[in-house]
């Protein structure tokens, strides 16, 4: 129980540092991967909570493929990013009072919150004893939630057609093959015989 | 000390406001407010699987799952307006996207 406890504490500790950091470092490359040390830490809080499952999909997809992304994203742009930075300051205050508000709201909420005595029979899917959590997610989640899982499927699809088709660009001067222009040529297109008169020249 | 359900709520809330503040503090450079809004979907996945873990609830596990999907989605393509953006104007700043043609 005292593990749990020191586990929960690290973890929740280096996971609100570092999403401090990601907000404000000067370079954004240390952002992302502060932004990264933050994932990590979250799925270290999810195996704590026994989400086993979504804390290495967690890994996966934020670490490796979103987080990766931005990565690539911010070496590929050439920006000086000290430009950004001017007068940045301007909205701080009222971003720190919207900020300070919204949190005594959650902090208020959330400290008193209790669960009612009746909430079991609320329960949309009870975690059964014994079923690993894996198994149980995957057993939820081609059954119930099927049509759902088929809509995620097709928001990736759509996501990833948009982004391909929004950075593709066709560059002018570039030569390649084009297979069809070339077959269809034909000998009248491309060839012509001259009669030329002896002596005179072409 | 006992680390209850109010202890996970209150971390995500605390994320939650930093990915609030975060977008205030950096209101010039997309790419951070981009990332803002990451730790902030963080911060909903966080609470999904706290609230999932302490009613004995699997169907908000399945439901983080799906938010994960969306900020997948949603960070690709962000990236890529920012990019085609960065081509069009040589720039990222916020202000300078108001102007919407070409």
């Amino acid at each position: 129980m005292i593990i749990s406890t020191l586990a929960f504490y690290l973890f929740a500790s280096i996971l609100v540092l570092s999403a401090l950091m990601v907000i404000t470092a000067r370079n954004p490359v240390h952002s992302v991967l502060f932004l990264i040390l933050a994932f990590f830490n979250t799925a270290g809080l999810f195996v704590l909570l026994g989400a086993e499952f979504i804390a290495m999909i967690l890994v996966i997809v934020y670490v490796g493929a979103v987080a990766v992304l931005f990565l690539f994203v911010v070496m590929m742009l050439d920006i000086s990013f000290s430009d950004l930075r001017k007068g940045a300051m301007q909205y701080v205050p009222i971003g720190l009072l919207l900020g300070g508000v919204l949190l005594a709201e959650l902090f208020a909420l959330y400290s008193a919150w209790q669960f009612a005595p009746q909430v079991e029979m609320n329960r949309a899917a009870p975690i059964v004893e014994g079923v690993s959590n894996t198994e149980s997610l995957g057993a939820l989640l081609y059954t119930e939630y099927v049509f759902a899982f088929q809509i995620a499927g097709l928001i990736l699809l759509v996501s990833m057609i948009g982004a391909i088709v929004l950075s593709l660009r066709t560059r002018g001067g570039v030569r390649k093959q084009k297979v069809a222009d070339q077959f269809s040529r034909t000998v009248e297109d491309s060839m012509e015989i001259k009669k030329v008169n002896s002596g005179s020249g072409a | 000390m006992e680390i209850g359900l109010n202890h996970y709520l209150m971390l995500g809330g605390l994320i939650f406001t930093i990915g609030v503040f975060g977008i205030f503090l950096n209101r010039k450079n997309v790419i951070i407010i981009l990332m803002s809004i990451e730790l902030m979907l963080l911060a909903v996945n966080i609470n999904f699987v706290t609230f999932s873990s302490f009613m004995g609830d699997m169907a908000g596990q399945v439901f983080a799952m799906f938010i994960l999907t969306v900020a997948a989605a949603e960070a690709a393509i962000g990236l890529a307006i920012l990019v085609v953006f960065f081509r069009s104007k040589g720039s990222i700043a916020v202000e300078d996207i108001s102007g919407m043609k070409g």
